[in-house]
This record gives C-alpha cells, sequence and structure tokens, in this order.
C-alpha cells in the first residue's frame, strides 16, 4: 500500500491535469450541442464532401444531428486521443522513471520485491485510470443532464467502457515497455497511442487494411460500430486484453530479472 | 557468525568485467573496509550484493541468506548508504524518511528524529533544494533509521563535512559497539585505516589483499626519506618516488643490504626510514600486480 500511495501521490498533478483537460474539452463539447443542432443541415452536407475523412471518422455512419451522434463523433476524438495519452504516458514512465531519476537505487534497497514493486506500480497506473473515467463520465452525464436531453445511458456507458478498455490496453503494453526502457519514456508512449490511433482512421478508410482494426485497440473504440450495432466488438476486446496481459507479463518477466544500473 | 561471504562471486556487464571470482569473508559486528580506487568494482561488489545486478558466477551470502534467492529477507535487516543518493522530487526530507520506513513497514520516526538533530539534517526541506551533502545526511538517515543489523555504505563521506564526518563515524561506532556490522566501501584511505578493524583491498574485480588494517600495514616496504645526494639508479623495488631540494623518498620493498649499500656510497645528510601509511600500502599492492608485500 505504501508503495501505491506514493505512486499515486507522485502522478497527482498530472492525473488533475489531464483529468480536468479531458472533462472540460467533453464538457464544452456537449454544451456547443443545442446550438450545432440547428445547423446540422448545413453541416450534415459539408461532412458529406470530405470523402473518406468521413468515413475515417465514422461519420458517414452516424446522424451529427442529434445527441448520440455528435457525442460519439466528438467523445471518439476527445476521450479517445486524450485518455489514450494519460494512459500511456502514466505507463510509460511508470518503471522507466526510477531509473531515469536515478531512485530505482532508493527504492529496490528496501525490502520489497520487484514483483511486488511491478504490481504496485501497475496498481498505481490502473487506479489512475479507472479514477479518470468515472470523473469524465461524470462530467458527461451531469453536462448531458445541464442543457435538457435525456442521458443516453446505454450508450454512454458502451462508448466510456470502451474507452476505458482500450486505455487500460494501451497502459498494459506502455508498462511492459516501461520496464525495458530507460529513457526516452515520453515520445515512446505518445508515439505508441498516436500509431494505434492512426491505423485505426487508416482502417475505416482502406478496405485492404481493415485487419488493422484487430491490432488497434481504436478497432473497438470505433463509435459508429458502437452506435449501429448497439454492443461492444466482443473479439476484437479479447485481442486487446490479450495485448494487454501480454504487456503485463513482460513487465514482470523483464523487471525482476533487470540490472539496475 | 558471518555478515558476508561471498563465494567466486563474478559479474560481467556483456564483455565487461565487474568483478571476477570474488572471495570476500565479513564477520558479524566487523568494522570493515573495502578499499579499491575508482572501476575497481567496489560498487558492483555491493550491488550485487544488494540484488540490485544478478551476477553471472559465483554466489554470496548475508547475514547466512542467499543474495538471489533471499534478497528481499536480506533487504529488510541491511541499511544502505549508496555514493549519491538521488530521491524522488518535491518530497520533503521528513517525507523520504517516512517513505523509506513504510516500505520496510516500521515506525522509525523516533530514531529519525533523534539522527536528523545529531546530524543537523532539516526535516522539512525539500530533498530536491539540499546540497549534495545535505543530502548524503539524508541517505545516512535513511540507512540507519531502522537500526540495521548490517550496514553497507558506498563512499559514505563524500560532501561531509570534516566536522559532520566525525559525528557520522562516531554514530557508526556506536552502532558497532551494540553489534551492528559496518562494511564501508572508500578509496580514502585514511578513512578506513582510522575506523576499520579489518579491510580488503580490491583491484580489477579481485580482492589482492584481506587482513587487519594493522596487518596490512605491516608490510616489508618502506617509506624511506634521504636528504643529501644518492645514485638509486641501481636500485630494484622503489616506487612512488619524489624528488625535491636535495631530498628523495620512495617506498623501498628491494633488498635492506643494497639500499644500504647504495646509501653508504652515496652523501646523506640525513635519513628517515618508517613504516608506511594504508595509503602507500595501497600503492604498493597496485604496483605490485597483487602481490602480497
Amino acid at each position: 500500500m505504501t508503495l501505491i500511495r506514493h505512486e499515486l501521490k507522485r502522478g497527482r498533478i498530472s492525473f488533475l491535469i489531464w483529468t480536468a483537460a479531458v472533462g472540460a474539452m467533453l464538457a464544452v463539447c456537449i454544451f456547443l450541442f443545442p446550438e450545432m443542432k440547428g445547423e446540422m443541415e448545413g453541416i450534415g452536407s459539408v461532412f458529406a464532401s470530405m470523402g473518406s475523412f468521413t468515413a475515417a471518422f465514422g461519420m458517414d455512419r452516424l446522424d451529427f444531428g442529434s445527441l448520440t451522434g455528435y457525442y460519439a463523433v466528438e467523445c471518439g476524438n476527445v476521450l479517445g486521443l486524450g485518455g489514450a495519452f494519460f494512459a500511456a504516458l502514466c505507463a510509460v514512465s511508470s518503471l522507466s522513471t526510477e531509473e531515469k531519476e536515478r531512485t530505482a537505487e532508493f527504492l529496490l534497497t528496501h525490502p520489497v520485491s520487484r514483483a511486488r514493486v511491478v504490481t504496485g506500480k501497475l496498481a498505481a497506473v490502473l487506479l489512475q485510470v479507472t479514477a479518470m473515467n468515472l470523473i469524465i463520465c461524470g462530467i458527461v452525464i451531469g453536462s448531458v443532464t445541464a442543457i435538457g436531453e435525456p442521458v443516453p445511458w446505454k450508450l454512454i456507458w458502451l462508448l466510456h467502457l470502451a474507452y476505458f478498455l482500450m486505455q487500460v490496453e494501451i497502459a498494459c503494453i506502455c508498462f511492459g515497455i516501461s520496464a525495458a526502457i530507460r529513457k526516452g519514456s515520453v515520445g515512446i508512449g505518445l508515439g505508441i497511442a498516436l500509431v494505434l490511433y492512426f491505423l485505426n482512421l487508416i482502417a475505416n478508410i482502406a478496405e485492404a487494411a481493415k485487419p488493422l482494426k484487430y491490432i488497434t485497440p481504436y478497432g473497438y473504440c470505433d463509435a459508429a460500430d458502437i452506435v449501429v450495432s448497439g454492443t461492444l466488438d466482443g473479439p476484437g476486446i479479447a485481442v486487446g486484453m490479450a495485448l494487454a496481459a501480454a504487456g503485463v507479463a513482460a513487465a514482470y518477466l523483464h523487471y525482476t530479472r533487470k540490472d539496475i544500473r | 557468525m558471518e555478515a558476508i561471504r561471498t563465494e567466486r562471486l563474478t559479474k560481467y556487464y556483456g564483455k565487461a568485467r565487474g568483478i571476477d571470482g570474488l572471495d570476500l569473508t565479513v564477520e558479524a559486528g566487523e568494522f570493515f573496509g573495502f578499499i579499491g580506487p575508482n572501476g575497481a568494482g567496489k560498487s558492483t561488489t555491493i550491488r550485487t550484493l544488494l540484488g540490485l545486478i544478478s551476477p553471472t558466477g559465483g554466489g554470496a551470502k548475508v547475514l547466512g541468506m542467499d543474495i538471489v534467492r533471499q534478497k528481499t529477507e536480506i533487504l529488510r535487516r541491511v541499511g544502505y548508504l549508496p555514493s549519491e543518493a538521488a530521491f524522488y522530487p518535491k518530497m520533503r526530507v521528513r517525507d523520504v524518511l517516512k517513505l523509506s520506513a513504510g516500505l520496510r513497514q516500521r515506525d522509525c520516526s523516533a530514531e529519525a528524529r533523534r539522527l536528523c538533530e545529531r546530524l543537523a539534517l532539516d526535516p522539512s526541506r525539500r530533498v530536491d533544494e539540499l546540497s549534495f551533502g545535505n543530502r548524503k545526511k539524508a541517505a545516512i538517515v535513511c540507512a540507519l533509521q531502522h537500526e540495521p543489523e548490517l550496514l553497507i555504505l558506498d563512499e559514505p563521506t563524500g560532501g561531509l563535512d570534516p566536522l559532520m564526518q566525525r559525528e557520522f563515524f562516531d554514530i557508526l561506532r556506536e552502532r558497532n559497539e551494540v553489534g551492528t556490522t559496518v562494511f564501508l566501501s572508500s578509496h580514502i584511505l585514511s578513512e578506513v585505516q582510522r575506523h576499520c578493524t579489518r579491510a580488503a583491498i580490491i583491484r580489477e574485480g579481485r580482492i589482492i589483499a584481506c587482513d587487519s588494517v594493522e596487518a596490512l600495514s605491516r608490510t616489508s616496504a618502506r617509506r624511506v626519506t634521504v636528504h643529501g645526494s644518492v645514485d638509486l639508479s641501481s636500485l630494484d623495488g622503489i616506487r612512488d618516488r619524489t624528488e625535491a631540494d636535495r631530498t628523495v623518498s620512495f617506498l623501498y620493498s628491494g633488498e635492506m643490504g643494497a639500499l644500504l649499500q647504495v646509501l653508504a656510497d652515496g652523501q646523506v645528510s640525513d635519513l628517515s626510514v618508517s613504516e608506511p601509511d594504508l595509503e602507500e600500502i595501497f600503492l604498493h599492492y597496485y604496483g605490485k600486480g597483487g602481490e602480497q608485500a
């Protein structure tokens, strides 16, 4: 518990900034909806003329004039990128920072096994990701209620659950990488989140690139798929969680044997 | 009981040598010095004993426990002072000490307070604002506050002023008197000579001498200082030679008869022959390639 508490304390500023930023951006989007609703006809024709990009963001299958369609696209961009960046940064620096800042010697000369260090740090990362998503869910529900729209409970739970799982997957993969690197963690974390995001855009644009949806966690977070089907992509999530488990296993295997310099 | 025992302990970083077949025994309750210059393998030995790095050969026991299989239990009973202490930024000293105690699942607040007072360390200061010496003091409190059975100290006095060094060694002596084993790695030989009862000299990853400090000082080599004019060119066994103002000083481990002959043939106005201090012995060992003097 000491280690988890310590990790949460260390990450609290970053957590508060990212949560506030993503939450505020989602709230602003929702508060803009009543104004946007009246102009949807014009906007719809603009989107329709954007060719492949319309498909890339799933806007060809969503009604931008309804709260669900509007929120699905906005949520995809804001929470999809913001949440993934936070999860990646939080996880990729978790173990590597100890060596980069040369605090590993302090931590690992205390009677705490390497496995317990990995467990504590992973728990802290997942707790922060979970807390961020819960707070953001609260902000979203509050904002929808404030603009006088009925809360689309099912859609919100499905979308947010998918994004939460996506963040967990990215966090676990980055956590595995964190065990192996000593520096450059920020660039690697942001790079991974961005590459996975663009892989999904490519998969949405080009038919030949469709299998990429099974590699990137953004594949099972596709808002248009979720809104249209009303369910989550089970196989996609299973692949994602398997990758997450592989990331965590790699972290345990590598960090418990690693030489600390 | 042995506090530390290494048997053929070896650590290679790829092809680079860290330590090679290191055999060392430190008895419980000893004040033990571990001497060697930078790169000799002192820190590698310590880091291997503490489980920060894994040995590539041989084995070791600390307090009777295997360094690989019983790492956590060893760390519970050991206090470690690194040569350069690094703490989590933005924390206050008291938070670092509390974290260290928390990781040991101990309440060490009374001892931490006592040590802070003795070392004149303000626990309300932020660690990233501390000078090198004050960071060292914080690390000392971390290493000592849980009252470990074995203290492993890597270059402990760097950054401490002379008064603080004295206070620090007073604390170590008090701990040693009640049974704590002190393993002190240093390249400051006077420090080892003054405080340690036994010492080992490490060279290129191997122990080249291990004995009581007194016995190590009892070498056949002598420090010879000659005032006057002598021709030393025919003498073997001279090293660490310095010359100034018709005075020549050197460490001599050759035949005493040959030295006397050379001195008799020269013009000597004054002469002193003394036992070398540990620093000179150290140089002697290093110069001789590790053979016993």
